[in-house]
């Protein structure tokens, strides 16, 4: 008798070039119209689909193997991709390994930026559109809720998500670490350019208070201020203004320091006791060394700040194996408890067990709700 | 279990507290993990909570504020800094400051445990009327309020150093930061001053109805300390005295407090002494 099957089929950053994976990729009304595709195939009983820039990923529940034969053959026909081709850079795992895959996406420790919080959020709405669908059931619901429970638990027990391993991010973390709480700070952004642009971005994603940008092009300055909902400042005030201040961004590509210890001791003068924080994306750079040497002044150019996002990965890499080792303890006490469930499924594959679509239509007609439209 | 025990048994159980607290945190540390705030803080309130009954049993034994040697004085001053915490660590949540806190605590109350000589004797009926008794309980207060404000004050100076050294990483990212550690010390600093001129008022008040009850070398260690914490607050209010320097400050004036904490317990006014009644519940 063939058991049930839990697997995982697709094709990741780890598999796949990024050319190939472009030519894999889903918008979302292709993912919609291939889940629902796949809800009719066949043998499924249950699926989920993953949809990330970084990953396409189908995990199922299905009474045999040949299954899994379909779902890659849907995905590929709808894709226009050569099956042949797609076993090269596929992934395909089966029963615990992919319930240890699952748990290792969710937790950030299978992403390209290793141990990332925003795949822990992706992976929630697959699942939650899925879920809405009727897709999945008991079997891949308590997979998908004990793999939330492993990476909160892998975030919470190891330093895997512990610092950032962007610059941009980096430089945010940096003021925090000066001013705690970033909503009453005021940031000067010198340089239009897209390196400032980033980090003023990240700045305000994290709750920074007023920004302002200056630029030797006013009408750049203000273009950027508009998109940023920032202020403009005539670039020649620069410095005259400084003590304005608490962060101050310089990435312009100016040939010499656009800001001087002078200037800064200036401004100090008459913000003596608030710090003031210099972060220096430029080469060459913007701000004068002599700045980090006042009281009160920290400078950190681009070099401090790789520096210190290579720690910071290198730190989360130092955590992989005790991630692992957690995440692999609870994918064997899951796993352990969903098999029997997987050889009943292989049980009843002969009487009428609904497939997904089945399900999704049942409950479509108990339920005069509108689902939401499936997100990946 | 507990009903036969001595005050100094229960400060004992005070310092293991402080101890294990101290231990928690240099654990956590070493492993690189966030500190459990709550943790932490249950470990320093029993302690804080054993203390507590140590000195209150000490204190109704002598028949007023536990003040009478330097055993008791440096417990008072734990317990002063511990009481400040509880409000301070739980109210603005400072990352750290419940295992520096832990381990000033330890130190005093291990320290004037382990050396039996602070305790061997104390001056009797040191507090001739209750307010004298209110002025150096005050005065006390004030010292452990400065005694956190000396954590702070460290607390400040390494978050600097990371920051210049550009050394984020490890047990230094847990450190708060600059401007959160800068308000908190600026308002103990305050706070302390506060607390030290309403004990010296106090203290003076007496003073000048009796002069001779205080001896000179007193007045002018106490008036010294004052007065510097005093200069220290108004340069910090004014901006002359900030960041890396105002920490510092602080450090070292706490450091020459805690120095002067002997002259001035051997310059009191000179009374009989006495062994300290080993004191237990009735």
């Amino acid at each position: 008798m063939n058991a049930g099957h839990l697997f995982v089929l697709g094709a990741t950053h780890h598999t796949a070039p990024l050319a190939v994976r472009e030519q894999l990729s889903l918008g979302a009304d292709s993912a919609a119209a291939l889940a629902a595709q796949v809800a009719k195939l066949d043998g499924m009983r249950e699926f989920t689909l993953l949809n990330t820039c970084n990953r396409i990923e189908f995990y199922g529940v299905a009474v045999d193997s040949s299954a899994l034969a379909r779902v890659q053959a849907a995905f590929c026909a709808r894709q226009q991709f050569d099956p042949a081709e797609f076993a090269q850079f596929q992934l395909s795992l089966r029963n615990a390994d992919a319930v240890r895959h699952l748990l290792e996406v969710a937790a950030g420790i299978d992403s390209q930026m290793l141990g990332e919080t925003e795949i822990f959020g992706q992976v929630k709405a697959a699942y939650a559109a899925a879920q809405a669908h009727g897709y999945t059931g008991p079997i891949l619901n308590r997979v998908f809720q004990k793999a939330f429970q492993a990476a909160k638990h892998v975030r919470t027990n190891t330093a895997i998500s512990a610092g950032q391993v962007s610059v941009a991010n980096v430089a945010v973390d940096l003021a925090q670490t000066i001013f705690g709480r970033l909503d009453g700070t005021r940031t000067l952004l010198v340089g239009a350019g897209e390196i400032g642009e980033k980090t003023a971005r990240a700045f305000q994603s994290r709750g920074a208070g007023s920004l302002t940008v200056a630029s030797r092009s006013l009408e750049h300055a203000m273009q950027l201020a508009t998109a940023l909902g920032a202020s403009a400042l005539p670039y020649e005030q620069r410095a005259a203004r400084l003590a304005e201040f608490d962060i101050v961004v310089c990435a312009t590509s100016a040939p010499a320091t656009v800001l001087s210890g002078a200037d800064a001791a200036a401004a100090m003068r008459r913000r003596p006791a608030r710090p003031l924080l210099f972060v220096d994306l430029a080469l060459p750079r913007d701000v004068e060394a002599a700045v980090a040497e006042l009281e009160n002044v920290f400078l950190y150019n681009l070099d401090d700040l790789a520096r210190i996002a290579d720690e910071n990965r290198a730190a989360r890499e130092a955590e992989l194996t005790k991630c692992r080792a957690l995440l692999s303890e609870r994918a064997a006490a899951l796993w352990e408890h969903i098999e029997p469930r997987l050889s009943d499924l292989a049980g009843t594959a002969d009487r009428s067990a609904p497939s997904p679509a089945e399900t999704a239509s049942q409950r479509s007609s108990s339920d005069a709700n509108a689902m939401p439209s499936p997100r990946a | 279990m507990f009903a036969g025990l001595n005050d100094r048994s229960w400060l004992w159980i005070a310092a293991g507290f402080y101890l294990a607290g101290l231990l928690l945190g240099t654990v956590s540390l070493l492993r690189s993990n966030r500190q459990s705030n709550a943790l932490i803080n249950t470990v320093i309130a029993l302690g804080y909570a054993a203390q507590f009954i140590g000195l209150g049993l000490r204190g109704r034994a002598v028949g007023g504020c536990p003040l009478g040697n330097t055993f008791e004085i440096f417990q008072f001053t734990a317990w002063s800094a511990i009481t400040l915490y509880l409000i301070v660590g739980v109210t603005f949540r400072l990352s750290l400051l419940g295992y520096f806190t832990s381990c000033l605590a330890a130190a005093l109350t291990l320290v004037s445990l382990a050396i039996p000589a602070w305790d061997a004797t104390r001056r009797a009926h040191i507090f001739s009327n209750p307010w004298i008794e209110l002025h150096a309980a005050l005065a006390f207060f004030s010292y452990g309020v400065f005694a956190l404000l000396a954590l702070t004050a460290l607390m400040l100076i390494l978050r600097h150093y990371s920051l210049k050294s550009k050394h984020l990483g490890g047990w230094f990212s847990f450190l708060p930061s600059i401007l959160e550690l800068d308000h908190i010390s600026l308002r103990l600093l305050m706070t302390g001053v506060i607390f030290m001129s309403a004990s010296l008022a106090g203290g003076a008040v007496y003073w000048l109805r009796d002069p001779d009850s205080v001896t000179a070398s007193k007045i002018i260690i106490t008036v010294a300390i004052w007065l510097a914490y005093l200069v220290a607050l108004i340069l910090r209010l004014r901006g002359r005295l900030l960041a890396k320097r105002f920490a510092w400050t602080c450090v070292v004036l706490f450091a020459a407090a805690l120095i002067s904490l002997g002259p001035i317990n051997a310059s009191r006014n000179p009374r009989a002494l006495a062994p300290p009644p080993h004191a237990v519940p009735r």
